[in-house]
């Protein structure tokens, strides 16, 4: 059996186990060895993957497995990996595994939430195996709908509302992309040819330049919905701050990937023509996105809509990053895709354990927690320095390839819209530094924060997990960068004609 | 008439022996005993469908106005099935004290009318669709008055009947016109002679209009809500589900045989029927309160959403038609189911009584949860597949902004579709309905539809089995 079916099977199995529980301890331990063996499983497939390639095998998809399944139309279930999607594959398997451990805690309806969490994952492990595009939006979409009963049952505050608009703004992208993936099966092949839905095959034969002015935009738009694309985001805020502590973490953390890992590989290099032509309009809105992401999370008051509107910018960066399209930025904005998956995943597990000590989330209602709870604590100021680029941990590393990569482009335009996004390190600086000196020094402002006990074991698991992952992707970033750029050879050779070296 | 020609008409003589035999049988039963013919009509019922299954001789009867092949067959059995489930269904609601009078009346008006629906699939003239349309209306009009003593009731029946005969006399009068202008009525004789002449295209019209009542497609839907609404909630799912479904198959039919050589012009027509269709019966189901009424509108859309297989002329599109009405069958008679048993059992059909129901009643619950997602088209439920078949149809004649309108309209019926999933998971009620246990063939029936919603879609053989009919597209 090909390894990458397990992605979705060890999901499947561990669903079906959950239903055999019989009280919520039984529950999460299950749920806890299935995500464990899948993140032992991604931890494997990293490994087999690098031995291929070290052995010299050069094929763009490793692990290829091909299924006829509705003859007549051609679609198949189709998988396949190259070093991006293993290195998003692994990204999902630790968030997963962190989110069970951060939700260790749940008591009401465990074994529905753990189900819908878990089959929410097994989306997004299908989405990120699948090479044809029907299987992808299947699984894209499995990976949305159990948002809705996640926020809606289990989240906090304006829950139902929250629920409501991410569920259908997030809806109302999957139309877009609808139509494009329509468009694009219908000149699939050359007059007369087979139609397919097959991503290599359909990357083999140039669609039409006019059908392809047509459908990028719905294409680049459905999944920059979910990329929190400037004016389309602000289902991401809310539904942010509304959900529980495990699927913030996984939404920011992986889902909101699926967006950028769409939009190139979809979107920009099924129509790279018209990815040239329409690239200004993007860059602009995402310049937007990152710059007003940014000054949003300077704007609030709440932990988690700081973060939120924080995943706004650092989101906005992985679309603008691709839209550079040279390989240097597209390398970037994949580990930026990986370290702000890590470092918001670590971000939301903070804040829900901070939030389930202090019973509040406005910042200024909290003081001094350093002295208190020091583990948290310390774990929050590392990931806020990952946050805003400090060399050595993962975030230095992504930004750093962005902007380098981005300013390649000689022209103004280019130029300017680089300059422009750069800003939002400094912004960055400011918000995290500001939260970090509120909420963490000073003196503590409410006597009931002394008595608060540190992390427990469970919470230590969840969070050093995420920490140790940002914090190795910062010192040894080759091996990363090296498995992404050898995949995203070809992808840019597709998009320009033009290979370039990559930075490390 | 030969033997053989009898067993081309398999499917209509059984059920029409079956019809009267129920009528015999009910005869010589004991007042006392009434309740009997509940199971005895069910389990003939079954036999029919299970023989609607074997293999099956083809041809044509009457000088060509009776017609049977695979894909008529298939539409039959189709159907069969899904009245099966409903007969079911209806099971809990008739044993009550108040219809003990009139148990095989449901049955023998229901029936009659599926026996109308089987002879419009295989008509091959116009005289047998029109013969078969007023079989399968005006005892529907009967069923929507089954509880008779209640105002509404009564009120469904003369609506529907009312607005049936108006609908059936611009429809006989397209009919006419047709007729006065080619001289026939045979559709493959039609088929050859049609042309834009202006006569010829206002009887399309009038037949489209007709036809365009039978569906309840805007603006011509206005019936739908209070018929659906006031009927009980069997009929309705009858009403909304097998009819709706009958018709939709006839549509196909003539439209791709009969008007075959006018497409171009009447594409256009559909086109703006399918968009108002959709998007105001969608825009009528958010603010609905009432669960039936609510699946009624939903329904209207729905039927919307069917006319894109319409649109696109080909094979595919037929394909697509046929397999959304087969999943659209099961995803709305599981939800039609749990609205129904809740009903046989407290009464209570407004979506606020469906608060915390997940609480008290979650097996329930769930199916609900999975019916409204497939009508909403969610994967991994088969509506989804209904949905993106229909969807490719129409992509494959190039309507991308058509597409691009039905896939928000299918946003916007996920909406109200949530605010179900939204009431029975999330709302919290003071008194939710109680729990309680269905019967076992009320169980049955929901198992079923389960079965159906989880497994048409990934079962891709079925979809092939459709496709392999040619449905006699003239090219």
């Amino acid at each position: 059996m090909n390894i990458l079916s397990l992605f979705v099977l060890i999901p499947v199995l561990t669903i079906i186990a959950i239903l055999f529980t019989s009280n919520m301890k039984q529950t999460r331990i299950v749920s806890a060895i299935g995500m464990g063996i899948q993140l032992i499983v991604a931890g494997i497939l990293v490994y087999m993957y690098l031995a291929e390639r070290n052995a010299g095998n050069t094929a763009d998809m490793l692990f290829y497995y091909d299924a006829v399944w509705f003859p007549t139309l051609n679609i198949h279930y189709t998988i396949g990996v190259d070093g991006i999607s293993v290195a998003m594959i692994a990204l999902t398997a630790i968030v997963v595994f962190a989110g069970i451990f951060a939700s260790w805690m749940v008591d009401f309806l465990y074994r529905e939430f753990f189900i819908s969490l878990i089959l929410l994952a097994s989306g997004v492990f299908g989405f990120f195996i699948s090479l044809d595009i029907f299987t992808m939006f299947l699984f894209y979409e499995v990976a949305v709908i159990p948002m809705y009963l996640l926020i809606g049952i289990w989240g906090s505050g304006p829950k139902e509302y929250s629920a409501m608009k991410l569920t259908l703004m997030l809806m109302a992208g999957s139309a877009l992309l609808f139509v494009a993936i329509l468009g694009i099966y219908f000149y699939s092949a050359p007059a007369g040819g087979v139609l397919t839905f097959n991503l290599l095959e359909i990357s083999k034969n140039t669609i039409p330049i006019e059908m392809q002015r047509f459908l990028f935009p719905f294409a680049f738009v459905g999944f920059g919905i979910l990329g929190a694309l400037f004016p389309f985001h602000t289902w991401s805020p809310d539904g942010h701050a509304s959900a529980p502590t495990a699927v913030s973490m996984l939404h920011a953390g992986v889902l909101m990937k699926l967006g950028g890992y769409g939009a190139f590989r979809v979107a920009i290099y099924l129509m790279p023509e018209a990815a040239h032509e329409q690239a200004w309009i993007f860059i602009i809105l995402t310049s937007i996105s990152v710059v007003y992401g940014a000054f949003g999370a300077i704007a609030q008051k709440d932990l988690k809509y700081i973060n939120a509107y924080s995943s706004v910018s650092h989101c906005g960066l992985v679309l603008f990053a691709i839209l550079m399209m040279n390989q240097t930025a597209m390398n970037g904005a994949i580990i930026q895709m990986i370290s702000h998956g890590l470092m918001t995943a670590l971000f939301f597990a903070l804040i829900g354990m901070i939030y389930g000590r202090t019973h509040t989330r406005l910042i200024n209602e909290m003081g001094g927690l350093m002295k208190v709870i020091p583990f948290l604590g310390v774990v929050y100021v590392i990931a806020g320095l990952a946050s805003l680029g400090l060399p050595g941990l993962s975030g230095f590393v992504a930004e750093m390839t962005i902007f380098v990569g981005a300013y390649q482009h000689t022209d103004t335009f280019h130029r300017v819209a680089t300059i422009v996004a750069t800003s939002s390190i400094v912004i960055t600086a400011v918000y995290i530094l500001r939260v970090v000196g509120i909420l963490l020094l000073g003196p503590i402002k409410d006597d009931h924060y002394l008595h608060l006990t540190d992390a427990v074991w469970y919470e230590k698991l969840s969070t050093l997990t995420l920490l140790l992952s940002i914090a190795a992707i910062g010192m040894a970033p080759l091996w990363l960068s090296d498995m992404i750029n050898f995949s995203l050879g070809p992808i840019i050779e597709k998009i320009s004609g033009v290979t370039i070296a990559g930075l490390f | 008439m030969s033997i053989n020609d009898f067993l081309t008409m398999r499917h209509e003589l059984i059920l029409t022996s079956l019809v009267l035999l129920v009528l015999i049988i009910d005869l010589n039963l004991k007042k006392s005993q009434k309740n009997r013919i509940i199971p005895i009509t069910i389990s003939l019922f079954f036999i029919h469908t299970v023989v609607g299954f074997l293999p099956a001789q083809t041809g044509m009867l009457f000088g060509g106005m009776y017609h049977t092949d695979g894909l008529t067959i298939l539409m039959k059995n189709i159907l069969n099935v899904g009245v099966l489930i409903i007969l079911m269904q209806s099971v809990n609601w008739l044993k009550k004290e108040e219809n003990s009078e009139k148990i095989s009346e449901f049955f023998i008006l229901l029936l009659s009318t599926l026996v109308g629906m089987n002879f419009m699939i295989s008509s091959g003239d116009f005289l047998m669709l029109y013969l078969g349309l007023e079989l399968a209306t005006i005892p529907m009009a009967a069923l929507a008055a089954y509880t008779h003593h209640q105002t509404r009731s009564a009120e469904a029946g003369i609506k529907l009947i009312l607005s049936s005969a108006l609908s059936s006399g611009i429809l006989l009068f397209g009919l006419s016109l047709i007729y006065g202008s080619t001289g026939s009525i045979y559709f493959d004789t039609i088929g050859t002679l049609y042309s834009n002449a202006p006569m010829q295209v206002l009887a399309f019209i009038f037949f489209f209009t007709g036809m365009a009542f039978k569906i309840s497609l805007v603006p011509f839907h206005l019936w739908t809500a209070d018929v659906y609404e006031g009927s009980p909630v069997n009929v309705t799912s009858y009403f909304s589900v097998i009819s709706k479904g009958a018709s939709a198959f006839i549509l196909i039919m003539v439209m791709f045989t009969v008007f075959h050589s006018i497409a171009y012009l009447w594409k256009d027509i559909v086109y703006l029927i399918a968009v108002m269709t959709m998007t105001i019966g969608n825009l009528f189901a958010i603010r609905q309160k009432n669960m039936k009424r609510f699946l009624a509108f939903s329904s209207i859309a729905q039927a919307g959403f069917i006319l894109l297989g319409i649109i696109s002329g080909n094979q595919i599109g037929m394909t697509a038609t046929v397999y959304f009405v087969l999943v659209y069958i099961f995803s709305n008679l599981g939800a039609f189911g749990v609205v129904s048993a809740i009903s046989a059992k407290t009464g209570k059909e407004s979506m606020d009584d469906y608060d915390g129901l997940y609480a008290t009643n979650p097996k329930l619950t769930l199916l609900m949860m999975l019916s409204v997602f497939s009508l909403a088209g969610i994967p991994p439920v088969a509506g989804f597949f209904g949905k993106f078949f229909l969807f490719t149809s129409a992509a494959s004649g190039g309507y991308y902004w058509l597409i691009f309108i039905a896939v928000l309209n299918a946003t916007i019926s996920l909406y109200y579709y949530l605010l179900v999933v939204k009431a029975m998971f999330i709302n919290k009620s003071d008194s939710p309905i109680a729990f309680f246990k269905s019967d076992t063939i009320t169980r049955i029936s929901l198992m079923v539809c389960a079965i159906g919603i989880f497994v048409l879609g990934f079962w891709s053989q079925l979809y092939e089995f459709i496709n392999s009919f040619t449905f006699g597209i003239l090219n």
